[in-house]
């Protein structure tokens, strides 16, 4: 059935049809059209955000933990650079959103109008695609394709540029049921032959390891790749993109590989013989020196959906292009059908040597009873809230300890941005992620530093009665900055020294929250007890801990996977 | 090495910024690029010619194939094809110049199209190799203006980019 709607209207029933409950978003000129037609609507719930960036943040972390596309809207000019960060966040690491950002009116495009920017042009290199709707005729048919672009093959952000005028004009409604694009055809199932070279691989591995990345949180694969490293009985690790997705509380978990990767990890990725890459990039926080890592011989099958990411960084030896989920489970079904492996001796060795290297303790760290160690309070967390809670993190040091210290035995639980590293996540993050689960427990970890580029979103928890607990260390620096210059810069610490920060237990008391300010050791498990105790309320807890302490092991920039720094004793 | 790249896309708006985009943002080269609409408007083929290791040229394809616009992508160079690119080539001729650059034409197979008292403009096609020896062949200084498209290609015989 077909209806004479405006723009509008057709853009809100798109969004209905797409079966949006959420849209996070900031009015501007651009978009009154549409939000005059959002206040007229009922299927989705608009949350207004206090800051463009947080908007795509939080319907980025909405996504992630939900795995639906996260929506938000924006207006033009400033509306769409504001996005910008956010786009390019959740491009890095392949979130599926769909962002609506107001233009100027068709015949003011190209005329320096006010708040005119080129917003296709701006975000075209931080998306996975972009339009401009020039007639309200190919609205419904271009959020469609938004949808399916955004959700399928590798996901990404998808933007879609509405003019004002076009948002005013009506024309026939008609969304269409399914898309077919010619020029757009992701690949899911892998090639049967691959698999069966890559089983064939696996089962003559003496030394084999699984190193799993964020594809197999995208592709809902956590089951498969569970029963895969559990029926193998090989060791695997997750990336920081992947943590959750072999639970944690495993015998065969080796922890996070790379940069600040447990050293028993990085010995195994280095010293394999068979190294099985499931959704993952070889990223250089994770490979180190892709030379160095390369030197050793051992074989590669890498198992990813974007065919550009094989063979980008390092060379390897059996490509399988295809959806994470589809390839494991065909490689279970031949699995099913194979013999047991050829070498149990062999990999009974390759334990030992394992358990050999994780006798190094590689996260072990000094407790105090005078200066809170920031190890000390992520682990306190972790017993608090017993392993179970939805964590989102900022950008820093505070990342990497959350990373190893707090032990994800799901997916969809760790909600950080891994690939473009952008401070200022955590608090929209913990919305979007409250937001799509509203009974679970939401903690963000963040620092002062990385809390401070997103703070205004206080009010927007408030507002919409989130109440993520927001468990900020406090050491008075830009702890990572300040890492790298003492061990690049002979300790200048350039810039690296908040000052003036504010009394932020005052702070979020006028936004309508609790503040708890902790400031000695024996009174951080108390805190976080008391804190999350109080479901119905956003608390904050400022602790302050200890300014001097530096993330271990550490692979120095450029430097091999397995030349780690274990602690301050190594420099 | 050097790589004739051959990309079927869709005609639309913004399709060549993305591809022109992608080669900048990864620090690809561009030698020559062209680009028209095909028999079916709808379509544009465009042909780059760019240079770099197998590796490099391996990525640019699947980077290529990753932009939603492009329907398909072939390295011509991966098999046998014509390669022609066209040059304007406009020439002082004055004197003893004028028969010697109408002879050298003539052995390159090219046309004067248009002839001042001064001037012949010379249009030649060929690959890449045979454009670069015209130019050596006359005298640099009496070259006034050069304008070349930019190599373009197809498959020999049965191989045949299309939908």
């Amino acid at each position: 059935m077909s209806l004479e709607m405006t723009g509008s209207d057709i853009l809100v029933r798109c969004l209905a049809d797409e079966g949006v409950e959420h849209v996070f978003g900031y009015p501007g000129g651009a978009v009154l059209y549409i939000y005059d037609a959002i206040y007229k609507q009922k299927s989705f719930q608009h949350i207004l955000v206090r800051h463009e960036q947080a908007a795509i943040h939080a319907a980025d972390a909405y996504s992630r933990s939900s795995g639906k596309v996260g929506v938000a809207i924006v207006t033009s000019g400033p509306g769409v650079t504001n996005a910008v960060t956010g786009l390019a966040t959740a491009y890095m690491d392949s979130v599926p959103i769909v962002v609506i950002s107001g233009q100027v009116s068709t015949h003011f495009i190209g005329q320096d109008a006010f708040q005119e920017c080129d917003a296709v042009g701006i975000t075209r290199p931080c998306v996975k695609h972009n339009f401009l709707v020039k007639d309200v005729k190919d609205l419904a048919l271009t959020i469609k394709k938004a949808f399916y672009i955004a959700s399928t093959g590798r996901p990404g952000p998808v933007l879609v540029d509405i003019p004002k005028d076009v948002s005013m004009l009506s024309c026939l409604y008609d969304y269409p049921r399914e898309i077919e694009m010619r020029s757009y055809k992701p690949i899911d199932k892998g090639h049967t032959g691959q698999i069966r070279k890559a089983v064939q691989m696996l089962l003559q591995a003496e030394r084999p390891m699984i190193y799993a990345g964020g594809g197999v949180i995208l592709a809902n694969a956590a089951p498969e790749l569970n029963h895969l490293v559990d029926r193998l009985g090989f060791p695997c690790t997750n990336t920081l993109m992947g943590l959750g997705g072999y639970r944690a509380s495993s015998d065969k978990y080796l922890g996070m590989p790379g940069m600040h990767g447990n050293y028993e990890a990085n010995m195994a990725m280095q010293n394999c013989d068979v190294l099985v890459a499931v959704g993952a990039r070889f990223d250089d926080r994770v490979i180190g020196n892709p030379d160095h890592f390369s030197s050793v011989s051992r074989k590669i099958i890498h198992i990813d959906i974007d065919p550009s990411s094989i063979s980008k960084r390092v060379k390897v030896d059996i490509p399988i292009v295809g959806n994470v989920k589809d390839v494991l489970q065909e490689l279970h079904t031949q699995l099913d059908a194979s013999q047991s492996w050829n070498n149990p001796q062999s990999l009974a060795s390759w334990w030992k040597q394992i358990n050999e290297w994780r006798k190094t303790d590689c996260l072990k760290f000094e407790t105090s009873d005078t200066v809170i160690k920031p190890q000390f309070v992520i682990q306190k967390l972790w017993e608090v809230t017993k392993g179970d809670a939805f964590i989102a993190s900022d950008v820093g040091q505070h990342q990497m300890w959350a990373a190893q210290y707090y032990r994800f035995d799901k997916p969809r639980r760790w909600f950080n941005s891994g690939g473009l590293g952008t401070m200022g996540v955590g608090l929209p993050y913990a919305m979007g992620v409250q937001m799509a689960n509203p009974d679970a427990t939401v903690a963000c970890i963040t620092g002062e530093g990385s809390v401070q580029m997103n703070i205004q979103e206080l009010a927007t928890c408030k507002q919409y009665h989130l109440t993520p607990k927001v468990v900020m260390m406090n050491n008075g620096v830009l702890g990572m900055v300040r890492q790298w210059q003492r061990l690049d810069y002979e300790s200048r610490y350039s810039e690296s020294y908040v000052d003036s920060l504010p009394d932020f237990t005052k702070l979020v008391e006028s936004y309508g929250h609790v503040g708890i300010k902790v400031e000695k050791p024996g009174d951080v498990e108390g805190a976080l007890k008391e804190a999350f105790a109080m479901k119905d309320k956003l608390v904050f807890l400022n602790i302050l801990t200890d300014p001097t302490e530096n993330v271990w092991p550490m692979v120095k920039a450029g430097k091999g996977l397995t030349e780690m720094l274990l602690g301050s004793e190594d420099l | 090495m050097r790589h004739i790249i051959s990309v079927l896309l869709e005609n639309e708006a913004g399709a060549l910024a993305r591809v022109v985009g992608l080669f900048a943002a990864r620090g690809y080269n561009i030698e020559t690029l062209n680009v028209a609409p095909t028999e079916d408007t709808t379509l544009s083929r465009m042909t780059i010619v760019t240079s770099g290791s197998d590796d490099v040229i391996e990525q640019i394809t699947k980077h290529l194939n990753r932009l939603i616009e492009v329907v398909k992508v072939v390295d011509l160079t991966d098999g046998y094809f014509v390669e022609r690119e066209m040059m304007l080539i406009k020439v002082r001729a004055v004197g003893k110049e004028r028969e010697e650059i109408k002879r050298t034409t003539d052995i390159f197979r090219g046309n004067i199209v248009d002839v001042t008292d001064r001037t012949y403009t010379v249009e030649l096609t060929g690959d890449k190799s045979k454009l670069d020896a015209f130019i050596e062949a006359i005298d640099r200084a009496t070259i006034l203006e050069t304008v070349r498209t930019g190599g373009s290609g197809i498959g020999r015989g049965e191989r045949i980019l299309k939908i």
